[in-house]
């Protein structure tokens, strides 16, 4: 045997020499620092993701809390129907808001004088008369009885009540003067006027007062113009990734297609919506403020993203499967369908899910195809008027009354969770595919 | 019970001129791979084709059932004839003739379906037997030939990935006979298997030639000795020499068989 060190193109002993255990030393410290550096990394990333949390919870679970009034109300026939008719005409015809009034002079006598009395209507929202309207109209035979009625308190009242408005600002800087401030308490202490726990803000349409706001008819616009978005972005789209991938032959014009398709994902999202403005609102007609419109813009926005994760995921299907179909005679669309796409299903599926997760929270090209319009009745047809949950958000933190600063964040929170649902939706389907494969 | 494959002869009895190639030459783009092969096959006989690596014996054997069809550059000249008819011609169907020309390729890839699902499918697209009893006698019969009956009969709704290398390459093989070819290529089947593996293959191939025409690339000249009947030797995109296999391996008239049998490259 000869000596194999001499042979090698190190000697072997240097494998055991100092400077090589001072090499191995230098390595794992480096290990060490990359470690510690990613995991600070996440610490950090952590931290912020739970400070935006936070903040955004504690600014808005206030608005699933609603101040109202429990007052007896005497349902007047003088306020109502002074001819004393019963229908609906005359009905809705009333003068409701005397009804409030009186049944709140009664709590507080104090209360007088033209300026007092509007101080205290001003306690109640403007809600409350149309509730006893709506209850005399189902109910006529209401009127002339006493009934104790649950009446929305005003902003201003709940946002003092939540302590949103501190009773140690200067009265010029307060939007309750010192006299509402001294009958609410009183009022509170009675027990007339309470918290109450409440979904309005998530089961009512929107309106201008922040105390009846509600953001049901953004959510159904949303999802409406989600489902316009996932009919058309997801068949076109996988449609186009199967024939760049399977079908269309290599050369100039499928390599400007693909330039092309990764320019438009990385295009800014607005431009989009001045696409939409300038073709389907000027030049197809299609209806202003829809949900149609909007999805049919989300729908071009998404377009890349999908095509893009589809061709990928049509790209890992190994090759030895679609060998192995062609190899027993499967036609080309029975390896893709059979075979090709089932595969490639989950990430098709996950693509597909962030691209709409992207779709969901975007705002500016809904803006310019006037999504932004303000709309009190809930869609019921895709050619509505309708808004979106991210333009809710955008217009109701555009607005001053303190009293939209907790829904502001209440509907963000909504938003998150459909987020939040839509992603671990796309990590279950994975999952699910995954195994049955 | 069985499903009738073919009247084909169960003897020794080859038949002459299965697959005829004339004056075969393959480009990939401007690469030439393969030279002027003319190669006569023989029915129910098993052909071995041997040679170095990247000498083209994979380019001529996708020839046979056009698989190199799917290859975007890859250009087929001459002629290749299954049964006196031309393979390349434009009458024929690619599909028909991959069902007649069925393939096993050198690793195993079993569909990520069930055992019967892997089986089931070529007959199913092929229109050979609807679900039910029909179509689970050729699942059964399939497996048998392929020797892999016994060891999967309880779990057949049971994943094809989830079987070792070599039952899974036996799955391959099983799935290939379902649709009732006449002819089976293989594609160096073993290289990924152990010697116990390797062995039940070989026998199995050895079975299978009593009903379909086999032909195999193989690295190992053990095995070419063992399963083939003939045996052709390419070299550098020529085929330099084909003959019986004892006639190759006993006395070869090219040196450069003679060279790479001996072991001297390759
Ligand atoms: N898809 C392809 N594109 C371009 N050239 C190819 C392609 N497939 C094979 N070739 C070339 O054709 C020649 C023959 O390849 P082939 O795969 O037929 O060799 P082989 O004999 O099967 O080799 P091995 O024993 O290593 O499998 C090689 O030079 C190879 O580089
Ligand atoms: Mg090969």
């Amino acid at each position: 045997m000869t000596d194999l060190s001499s042979t090698a193109p190190f000697s072997r002993s240097s494998h055991r020499s100092e400077a090589f255990e001072a090499r191995l030393q230098r390595r794992y410290r480096s290990e060490r620092m990359f470690q510690r550096a990613g995991i600070g990394a996440i610490i950090f990333a952590g931290l912020m993701l739970v400070m935006l949390l936070t903040t955004i919870v504690l600014n808005g679970y206030t608005a699933f809390w609603q101040s109202r009034f429990d007052v007896s109300v005497y349902f007047d026939p003088e306020a109502i129907s002074p001819s004393g008719s019963i229908d609906p005409e005359t009905l809705s015809a009333g003068d409701y808001p005397a009804l409030v009034r009186s049944a709140l002079t009664e709590l507080v006598p104090a209360a007088t004088g033209r300026d007092g009395k509007r101080a205290l209507m001003e306690l109640v929202s403007s809600a409350a008369g149309y509730t006893l309207r709506a209850m005399v109209m189902a109910d006529p035979k209401l009127i002339g009885t006493h009934q104790t009625v649950s009446l929305l308190a005003s902003d201003n009242t709940d946002q003092f009540i939540k302590g949103h408005i501190a009773r140690s600002a200067l009265p010029g800087e307060r939007t309750v003067s010192d006299r509402q401030i001294g009958w609410i308490d009183d009022l509170r202490a009675k027990g007339v006027l309470k918290s109450h726990f409440s979904l309005d803000v998530l089961t009512q349409p929107n309106s201008r007062q922040p105390e009846q706001a509600g953001m049901w008819g953004a959510l159904i616009g949303s999802i409406m113009t989600m489902l316009v978005t996932l009919a058309l972005a997801v068949p076109v789209g996988v449609a186009a990734a199967v024939y760049l991938e399977e079908f269309a032959p290599q050369n100039r014009w499928t390599d400007l297609i693909e330039v092309n398709i990764n320019n438009l994902a990385a295009v800014p999202s607005i431009v989009f919506g001045l696409l939409g403005l300038s073709m389907f609102l000027n030049f197809f007609g299609l209806p202003r403020s829809s949900a149609l419109i909007g999805g049919v813009v989300l729908a071009l926005m998404t377009l890349p993203t999908i095509i893009i994760a589809s061709r990928a995921a049509l790209k890992s299907v190994p090759p030895s499967i679609r060998e192995a179909a062609l190899g027993i005679g499967a036609s080309p669309l029975q390896v893709i369908l059979h075979h090709v796409l089932p595969l490639a299903a989950p990430g098709i599926l996950t693509g597909t899910i962030l691209g709409l997760a992207r779709a969901l929270g975007e705002t500016a090209p809904l803006l310019l195809i006037g999504m932004v319009a303000f709309v009190v009745n809930v869609p019921a047809a895709l050619s509505d008027p309708s808004t979106v949950l991210p333009v809710q958000i955008f217009m109701w933190a555009d607005a001053p009354e303190r009293g939209w600063t907790e829904r502001t964040s209440a509907a963000i929170m909504l938003l998150l969770g459909f987020l939040i649902l839509m992603n671990a939706l796309a990590v279950l389907l994975r999952k699910k595919f995954e195994r049955r494969w | 019970m069985r499903f009738e494959l073919s009247d084909r002869s169960s003897g020794d009895r080859a038949t002459p001129g299965k697959i005829t190639a004339r004056a075969v030459d393959v480009y990939y783009g401007a690469k030439r791979a393969l030279h002027n092969i003319t190669l006569n096959i023989d029915g129910n006989r098993v052909t071995a084709l041997i040679g170095p690596s990247g000498c083209g014996k994979s380019t001529f054997l996708r020839c046979l059932n056009r698989m190199n069809d799917t290859i975007d550059i890859c250009r087929v000249h001459g002629q290749i004839e299954l049964d006196g008819e031309d393979i390349y011609a434009k009458t024929i169907d690619t599909v028909q003739l991959r069902a007649r020309v069925g393939m096993v390729f050198q690793k195993p890839n079993p569909f990520p379906k069930s055992i019967y699902d892997n089986i089931a499918y070529g007959p199913r697209i092929h229109g050979l037997a609807q679900r039910g009893p029909e179509m689970d006698e050729i699942v059964q019969s399939s497996l048998e030939r392929a020797g892999l009956w016994n060891e999967v009969k309880d779990r057949l709704k049971e994943p094809g990935t989830g079987l070792s290398g070599g039952q899974q390459q036996r799955l391959c093989i099983a799935r290939a006979i379902a649709v009732s070819p006449e002819v089976i290529l293989m594609d160096e089947p073993c290289s990924a298997l152990d010697p116990i593996a390797t062995a039940h293959i070989e026998e199995l191939i050895d079975e299978l030639r009593e009903n379909y025409t086999i032909i195999i690339v193989t690295h190992n000249m053990q095995q070419a000795a063992r399963v083939s009947q003939k045996t052709a030797f390419f070299h550098l995109g020529e085929m330099v020499e084909c003959n019986d296999t004892e006639e190759i391996f006993t006395n070869p008239r090219d040196e450069r068989t003679h060279g790479y049998i001996t072991g001297r490259y390759g």
